[in-house]
């Protein structure tokens, strides 16, 4: 359900495999890639750090919350680390529900959640050097909403 | 005997990745700790005064002060960026 790796993933792949089950009768993804601009700035690459062992905890407690809140059938996380590139694949979420509704929610709560409670942090290449991206104001007020 | 580890920022500020501290060595509340390692220099002082400062205490997040038991892991840490 949840793979912290350095590797490239294949949302392809990951979609095929949300298809399981046949009570699904709906699937939301979201994929997360590296942009070239951040604050104004050239990004040329990203390192993610994490914690090794809280995340995957974290991680189970955002994935058994959405399941305690919403009926879903099959929920996969994937998280990169290591050294990235802009365009490159960082975070894939995928969610199989019997509806739509339920679908579309807990995949956004699950990003909202992760962005929030899960130690991974981000340092970026830009021009002027390299440098930790701080938290952001609006990913905490997207995850407040959900309490 | 506990382990304190810090990530990401926090460990390129202190220039520590990991303290290990035996029984006698640290105080037993969190909050106590946290005033403990702010003494050590500006660097920690402004990482433990920090509202920004989160901590987890094995590898669970806490805002609470507890007491810190033998073989307890406690983490500090920026705000996460992931996603």
């Amino acid at each position: 359900m949840i793979a912290i790796q350095t590797e490239d993933f294949s949302p392809a792949q990951e979609y095929e495999r949300l298809e399981g089950s046949k009570s699904s009768g709906a699937i939301v993804t979201f994929t997360g890639t590296v942009r070239d601009m951040n604050l104004g700035d050239k990004v040329g690459g990203l390192f993610l750090e994490h914690y090794t062992g809280m995340t995957e905890k974290a991680l189970q407690e955002i994935i058994d919350e959405a399941m305690a809140r919403w009926e879903l059938q099959t929920v996969r996380v994937i998280h990169r680390i290591g050294q990235m590139y802009p365009g490159d694949r960082i975070v894939f979420v995928g969610v199989a529900s019997a509806h739509r509704k339920e679908a579309f929610a807990a995949c956004e709560f699950i990003m909202d959640y992760l962005k929030t409670r899960a130690p991974f942090w981000k340092k970026e290449t830009t021009p002027e050097g390299d440098r930790w991206v701080d938290e952001r104001e609006s990913d905490q007020a997207a995850a407040d909403r959900w309490l | 005997m506990i382990k304190v580890r810090f990530f990401a920022s926090f460990r390129e500020k202190l220039n520590c990745e990991q303290l290990t501290l035996q029984e006698g060595e640290y105080a037993p509340l969190l909050s106590a700790l946290k005033s403990q390692l702010a003494d050590q220099g500006e660097g920690w002082r402004e990482v433990m005064m920090s509202e920004r400062t989160l901590v987890a205490i094995n590898q669970t997040m806490t805002r609470q002060d507890v007491t810190l038991r033998s073989g307890d892991e406690v983490a500090f840490f920026p705000p996460v960026t992931g996603g």
